[in-house]
């Protein structure tokens, strides 16, 4: 009986450290994804978008739509990475960079950067 | 006799065609086009405001722009400039020596078209011209000392309307040249200068709003901040470096062809030299 409560207890442990470390994980890549869309000298989106959800978006510039209810307007994710993969592919007069085309962000980044414009 | 007249009034169609094909008419037409796309962005803005850029959007930056220019900070480089223009080579002779009425209202007539060199010929290419000539040493492009001679030197030509011309098939050649450069994406972000000038014009990309192309040659060089000297070519390296391109030097043949066509699309503009900008 005890031996079985400890198992059951170091069971219920671990499972919670799991989904603590997962939800950790979470909230990285969305402070990832970001610091790579923020940052001028990576996504620097907002060059040309504004992101009216964050009170830290400064100074936006307006050559592209504002990023806001993304979820709504790409429930497909594959179609959202991929307009930020290139954006020429679908618009090819668009002055948007081809981000993941053109190597200005890698895989991953552009993977990081797409679960946080979908969160918005 | 009638054989003859019919041949003098076909060749007369035949040069007339070679004519409407080779000169005005299409960089014209690519002008007033490019006019009318602005007039539908900025129905409010005068055309003749064209010159004052991304000023021309903002009454604020151009009230504050007035301020300054009322009393220019880079008044003591033009001094420079001017003391350069004047002072005699060893052969006793000026830079006036070298263009009609000693360089009055001349600056709006470059770049020009040299037929025989088959090439563009900018202002600072007839500077070089003129030094060399008279047994002096040219200056090097891009640099601060051709910088503050030609803001002087374009000085004489304020209030002068730019006049470009595009004539002959060597001509249009530099000229078609130079607007397949505008339009050709490069470097790593992939822009052209027609996607921020044109697609992008009286947006904003972050603080920065986007000038039109039309008027963006007729005030050159400027000094940024007041006082560091940037001549036409060097703001071409600049956008280019800031799309993460690789840029052209100073003179070269790319570089060239491109002023030539966006300073025709300047045509009918007054000339100011030099200005300030932030
Ligand atoms: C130089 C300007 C520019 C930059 C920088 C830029 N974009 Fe864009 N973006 C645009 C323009 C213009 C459009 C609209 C035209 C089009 O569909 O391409 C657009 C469209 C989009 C769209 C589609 C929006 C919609 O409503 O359909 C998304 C999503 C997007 N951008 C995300 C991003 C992300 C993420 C970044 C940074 C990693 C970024 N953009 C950087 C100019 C830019
Ligand atoms: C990514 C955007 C971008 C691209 C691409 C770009 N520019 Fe610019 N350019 C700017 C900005 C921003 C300014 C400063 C604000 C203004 O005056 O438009 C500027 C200014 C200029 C000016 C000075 C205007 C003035 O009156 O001071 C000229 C001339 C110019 N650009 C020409 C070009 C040419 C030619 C190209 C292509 C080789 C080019 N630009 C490409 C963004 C760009």
């Amino acid at each position: 009986m005890r031996i079985k409560t400890t198992i059951l207890f170091s069971l219920v442990v671990s499972l919670c450290m799991a989904s603590l470390g997962i939800a950790a994980e979470g909230a990285a890549v969305q402070e990832d994804g970001k610091s790579v869309a923020f940052n001028r000298a990576k996504g620097n989106c907002l060059a040309c978008h504004a992101i009216p959800s964050d009170p830290k978006a400064e100074s936006p510039g307006n050559i592209g739509p504002p990023l806001m209810s993304m979820k709504a307007r790409y429930p497909d994710r594959a179609k959202l990475r991929a307009k930020i993969w290139d954006a020429t592919a679908t618009n090819s007069d668009s002055v948007m960079p081809p981000f993941g085309r053109n190597k200005i962000l890698t895989e991953q980044e552009v993977d990081l950067v797409t679960d946080y414009i979908q969160g918005l | 006799m009638k054989r003859k007249l019919v041949y003098i009034i076909m060749a007369g169609l035949l040069l007339g065609c070679a004519h409407m094909g080779t000169s005005h008419i299409k960089p014209e037409e690519d002008r007033s086009a490019m006019i009318n796309l602005y007039k539908q962005i900025f129905p409010n803005i005068k055309f003749e405001d064209y010159i004052y850029g991304a000023l021309a959007m903002n009454p604020d930056a151009r009230s504050q722009y007035d301020d300054i220019m009322a009393f220019p900070p880079y008044s003591m480089d033009l001094d420079k400039g001017k003391k350069m223009w004047e002072t005699p080579f060893k052969n006793g002779k000026k830079f006036s020596s070298c263009f009609p009425d000693g360089g009055k209202n001349v600056a709006g007539n470059y770049p020009a078209f040299d037929n025989a060199a088959n090439r563009v010929v900018t202002f600072e290419n007839a500077i070089n011209a003129c030094l060399k000539a008279n047994g002096e040493a040219e200056l090097k492009y891009g640099e601060k000392e051709m910088g503050l001679l030609t803001a002087y030197a374009r000085s004489l030509s304020d209030g002068m309307k730019v006049n470009v011309k595009v004539e002959g098939s060597g001509a249009l050649a530099a000229y078609e040249k130079g607007k397949k450069y505008y339009a050709a994406r490069n470097g790593q972000l992939n822009f052209s200068c027609r996607s921020c000038h044109v697609q992008g014009s009286g947006k904003f990309i972050r603080m920065d709003q986007l000038s039109m192309m039309i008027g963006q040659a007729s005030h050159w060089p400027e000094f940024r901040g007041g006082t560091d000297i940037v001549t036409l070519q060097g703001r071409f390296k600049q956008c280019e470096k800031n799309v993460r391109a690789k840029p052209k030097a100073a003179n070269s043949e790319e570089y060239n062809n491109l002023e030539y066509y966006l300073t025709y699309m300047s045509n009918g503009l007054p000339m100011q030299t030099p200005v300030f900008r932030k």
